[in-house]
């Protein structure tokens, strides 16, 4: 056997993961991904001793299954290795993160540069100020540089584009800039309290996909079972999260094209829903709301008869403006045709969430890796074909009524509060998890090893957003520079999730 | 009399922004500033120093003055009801036209000389769309001359009668043509979004980056004045020429207030156009001058 198959949320021990060598590891992880219903979630070192462990889990969405292989090398005496990502560009990611915090040498890595400049990172003269950019030599084409600075409000990140006049040609994304070293973080606050507030802002607009994706992994090393109105809150706050942020994305995609309309009455319509989040938790970001083995935010009948409320007026007033918005044609010349990520690239880049779906590429945690009370319902995953911007406006449409169906039929049956919150015991000692959530944006993964003595010893974390960055570089190709705003808001992918 | 269109334009131009502003925001369910917040903030700007980067030359520093100076100087030659403007002459539209053509050049070489990638993007699109629309408002011009003998905007102007149904075809055809220039020229919606803060899809905004101060005050204002300056040529044209003085200036400022209301109304409710669309949207113009020519041509029978 080479490798260990796991379920979502399932913790091992350490030891049951077999180490095979480099070129076999190599061969079965990239013959996995040959077959669609693969991708990888998670593929990190860590230094043993001398040597290098890499750890590689692949997720089997078909059988709900996580194969996991790891493999140890030694790199002190510079030695190089064939890379995954020459076989499967979506490595590529993983493999400069390894790159970058251990100086493993690639011989035939397509792309190796600088992915987040964290500050351990094995070389040290690598900064942002000296990132190698690709160049050109030409006299017609001319380099437009966007940021670190954001025109606007959100994060910092620095865009090149190569243009022959109006035309993107290329782009190139270079990020870190948001690097707070929230990895070690996690190891090196102690209190359970911290490590939840650290959860809570890997991504600032995902405060509930990664407290949850965090929740669950504690508690399946403290072997601790949820209770169903833990579940059932979790399950809910998700779906809440979905709806507020797709909500705001549709505000932000009408400002980006000018159509004033759209972009107030969305913008007014997401703010119910976030005070509703407010009202039932305390922040209206779902801050706090979440913790490993306790239901912060229990969901009473009168919670669900505001959220009934709630949902009534919101569904009214958004079906009106979205009938509205999508019979404009001036709004469809704009949406139409433009950023474009086809099937293939998407597989290929191993893009996950719903911007894989837009491109007609089903890739969700919800029916693939049921975590919570998923496994209840029978989750169908809404998929468009065209993969581009207006596909990625439909899907946050037909996502925000399917999650309002769900939380609806959902409160039919509300769980009554547990008596008593049992107490967590402390981690197992020498285990491994993984913890997969499928956000509103897409695929969070978290994996913790713990040590000999139960403390934490490595703590992954995955936004969805390291694998989609690279699928908004190919959208805008051959683009006029103009519709790259517009494509950057339809994908709406976190800066400081990336970063870490 | 002949400084009273100006005078009108003048305080025209203290409100018609604060009249666009306040639509957008009326339709957007707010309630809007002031209508003279848009004047308040320009005053602001006035009594401020400005900043240059150490890159640009003095081409940056004279653009906005000779930008200003241009548009007051193409003001002086709009008529008011029976009134010549305080310029007047043969072919003084010509004159119009390259006056305003010189300002937009400093503007545009006034970008392009801070260097910076998003200003050169911004004066290329700008200097598109202002040759596009140019041939748009000669043929009409020229038709207008054609039609009544005359070269001088006033004599044409008061000239023009309107009898018949195809004058009043004419006209309406003609007052869409410079609606359509003047949103153009001020880089309002579907064209350009003046809203917006993403440079990449900015026209004229982006080429104004640089501006602070005292020069970024004076191109703000100028384009207020090149906004109300439209909405002149549009009422005085059209609807006062021969009017009394009490009976044009209630007109004058009713179609400059309607003007900003359909502006703002325009921005309201359509999203703006690609960046492709717009050449094509703008050289529609032109044919639909030409449609005018012919209809001239018509009339005065030189047409077999």
């Amino acid at each position: 056997m080479n490798h260990i198959k796991i379920k979502n949320n399932e913790a091992i021990k350490l030891a049951e993961i077999p180490v095979i060598n480099y070129s076999e590891f190599l061969n079965f992880n990239t013959a996995l991904l040959s077959k669609e219903e693969n991708h990888c979630v998670q593929y990190f070192g860590f230094r043993k001793n001398n040597l290098l462990r890499l750890i590689c889990c692949m997720a089997d969405d078909n059988q709900g299954i996580i194969n996991i292989s790891s493999s140890e090398i030694s790199i002190d005496n510079n030695e190089s290795y064939p890379s995954f990502s020459n076989i499967h560009l979506a490595f590529h990611c993983f493999e400069r993160e390894i790159h970058e915090n251990f100086g493993l040498n690639y011989t035939d890595h397509p792309w190796l540069k600088p992915l987040r400049f964290s500050f351990d990172r094995f070389n040290k003269n690598s900064t942002i100020t000296n990132y190698p950019f690709r160049q050109i030599e030409s006299e017609e084409l001319h380099e437009v540089g966007v940021g670190p600075i954001h025109a606007g409000i959100i994060e910092p990140g620095h865009f090149r584009f190569i243009c022959s006049g109006e035309q993107i040609l290329h782009l190139e994304i270079q990020l870190g800039y948001q690097h707070r070293g929230i990895e070690k973080l996690m190891i090196s606050k102690k209190k359970l309290i911290e490590r939840n507030m650290l959860a809570e802002s890997i991504a600032g607009d995902t405060v509930i996909g990664h407290s949850i994706a965090y929740a669950n992994l504690w508690e399946s090393l403290c072997d601790f079972k949820p209770s169903e109105d833990i579940q059932f809150a979790r399950t809910i706050a998700l779906e809440w999260e979905r709806i507020a942020n797709h909500t705001g994305d549709l505000s932000a995609l009408c400002n980006d094209i000018a159509y004033q309309l759209g972009g107030s009455v969305f913008g007014r319509l997401r703010t119910p829903i976030i005070n509703t989040f407010q009202m039932w938790c305390g922040n209206r970001l779902g801050k706090s709301a979440i913790s490993p083995g306790v239901n912060n935010i229990p969901f009473t009948n009168t919670t669900a008869a505001t959220f009934s409320k709630v949902m009534y007026a919101f569904q009214l007033d958004f079906m009106e403006m979205y009938d509205k918005m999508s019979s404009l044609p001036s709004i469809l010349a704009r949406l139409e045709k433009t950023g474009i990520v086809s099937k293939e690239q998407s597989t290929e880049i191993g893009m996950v969430g719903m911007s894989a779906r837009a491109s007609n590429n089903s890739r969700d945690i919800r029916k693939s890796h049921p975590h919570d009370l998923y496994h209840l319902f029978n989750h169908k995953p809404i998929i468009k074909r065209h993969g581009d911007v207006y596909s990625r406006t439909q899907i946050r449409k037909e996502e925000i009524l399917q999650s309002l169906d769900y939380i609806r039929n959902f409160m039919d049956e509300i769980p009554s509060a547990t008596e008593k919150n049992m107490d967590l015991n402390p981690p197992a000692p020498n285990m491994f998890s993984l913890s997969l959530v499928e956000g509103w944006r897409g695929e969070i993964c978290h994996c913790a090893i713990t040590d000999e003595k139960g403390e934490l010893m490595l703590y992954k974390i995955k936004d969805p957003s390291l694998h989609n960055w690279l699928a908004l570089t190919l959208a805008v190709r051959n683009n006029e520079i103009s519709d790259f705003p517009v494509c950057n808001k339809s994908f709406n992918l976190s800066y400081c999730g990336h970063d870490l | 009399m002949r400084v009273l269109g100006l005078i009108l334009i003048i305080i025209t131009s203290f409100f018609f922004t604060g009249i666009v502003f306040r639509t957008k925001s009326i339709f957007s369910g707010r309630k809007g500033r002031s209508i003279f917040q848009p004047m308040n903030d320009i005053w602001r700007l006035m009594r401020k120093g400005s900043v240059y980067s150490q890159t640009s030359s003095f081409i940056f520093r004279i653009a906005p003055s000779i930008y200003f100076a241009s548009v007051i100087i193409a003001i002086m030659l709009i008529p008011f009801g029976g009134q010549k403007g305080i310029f007047s002459f043969n072919c003084d539209f010509v004159f119009f036209a390259y006056i305003l053509a010189v300002g937009k050049f400093f503007n545009i070489v006034g970008a392009l000389d801070t260097g910076s990638s998003f200003e050169g993007m911004g004066a290329s699109r700008e200097a598109l769309y202002s040759l596009l629309a140019e041939p748009a408002f000669f043929i009409l011009m020229g038709s207008f001359a054609l039609l009544t003998g005359y070269t001088s905007f006033s004599d044409i102007f008061i000239s023009i009668h309107f009898g018949s149904y195809i004058s009043y075809a004419i006209v309406a055809l003609a007052a869409y043509i410079l609606i359509i220039i003047a949103m153009v020229e001020n880089s309002r919606m579907p064209v350009d979004d003046p809203k917006t803060h993403l440079e990449l899809t900015m026209v004229h905004e982006v080429m104004i980056l640089d501006n602070s101060g005292f020069d970024l005050g004076l191109i703000f204002y100028a384009t207020n004045l090149k906004f109300a300056m439209y909405g002149a040529i549009l009422a005085n044209l059209f609807l006062t020429p021969g009017k009394e003085w009490f009976l044009s200036i209630p007109i004058f400022v009713v179609v400059q207030i309607l003007f900003a209301i359909i502006v703002g109304i325009i921005e309201s409710f359509i999203a703006r156009f690609r960046m492709n669309h717009n050449s094509q949207f703008i050289f529609a113009l032109t044919s639909i001058s030409l449609i005018i020519f012919l209809t001239v041509l018509l009339m005065v029978g030189k047409f077999l």
